[in-house]
């Protein structure tokens, strides 16, 4: 999948992952992705939740290797 | 005149079945273009209670709601310029594992059961304790005190300072991060009347 900007939140923890998302995305346009990179197993849940209440798209949501990989459009 | 009631019946049947919908449909139209909101009471001043108030404040502001802290008593010790000296007690708190973040992990995974009358009696065991949690909180990318605190700053967290308890413990305003207002409990109750989420840490 094709991405703006790209955010190596692997080996933090919560909250860290999702402000740092929150900053990155509203540092972007509109209409841009961003690819996510993570360990915490709690962001699963937490970026669904996330991008529920914010607007913003989740475009993919994927795990492999204990590792967590997210695509969220800018709304 | 016998069409009258029959007529209100009627309207009144036609309510109870439009009333509901139209009501519904406008409730959740403000509810979404409501900003949620929340207010937080800090009283807490030690390095393991810094967390709730920061984690909750700046991930509630990542969301985009509107969040308020007002620190008070021992919560003071949150905002104070230097937050690299808040401490963690062991001492009697059972609920607290005690594990130590180095070593082969058959070591780690040991809870030192020490009684609380030798934790009172060694003398700085208390800094031991909190090194020691540091050491765990960067082992698992926790995040830190300051920087979760600036980041909320940053995201628009409004905090404000119980002016009475300042004075009660001595403190100047110079002890205190910038941006911050000093209130009386008069000034916070309206904000947290308001909020979604009021909570007392």
């Amino acid at each position: 999948m094709n991405f703006d900007r790209e955010l190596d939140a692997r080996g933090l923890n919560c909250p860290l992952p999702i402000l740092r998302a929150k900053k990155a995305l509203g540092e972007m346009q509109s209409g841009q992705t961003l690819r996510i990179l993570a360990t915490d197993p709690g962001s699963v849940k937490d970026f669904a939740a996330f991008a529920k209440q914010t607007g913003n798209e989740l475009l993919s949501s994927a795990e492999n290797n204990k590792e967590f990989e997210f695509y969220i459009k800018r709304k | 005149m016998s069409t009258t009631p029959d007529i209100e019946a009627l309207i009144s049947q036609k309510l109870d079945e439009l009333l509901p919908r139209k009501l519904g449909a406008l409730l959740q139209e403000r509810e979404e273009a409501k900003t949620p909101s929340m207010a937080i009471i800090a009283t807490k001043g030690t390095l393991d209670w810094a967390y709730p108030p920061f984690i909750l404040a700046s991930t509630a502001a990542a969301l985009g709601w509107d969040v308020t802290v007002f620190f008070t008593f021992y919560g003071l010790q949150l905002v104070k310029k230097d937050v690299s000296d808040l401490k963690v007690s062991p001492l009697g708190n059972p609920g607290m594992p005690m594990k130590m973040p180095f070593g082969p992990d058959w070591f780690k995974s040991i809870n030192w059961n020490i009684p609380n009358i030798v934790q009172a009696g060694i003398p700085g065991f208390e800094s031991v304790a909190t090194s020691l949690m540091q050491q765990t909180i960067k082992n698992n990318g926790v995040a830190g005190i300051a920087e979760l605190r600036e980041l909320s700053q940053e995201a628009g967290v409004k905090f404000v300072v119980c002016q009475m308890t300042v004075e009660l413990f001595g403190f100047s305003h110079d002890d205190f991060v910038e941006g911050m207002d000093y209130v009386g409990a008069a000034s916070f109750l309206p904000v947290a009347q308001k909020a979604d989420v009021t909570l007392f840490i």
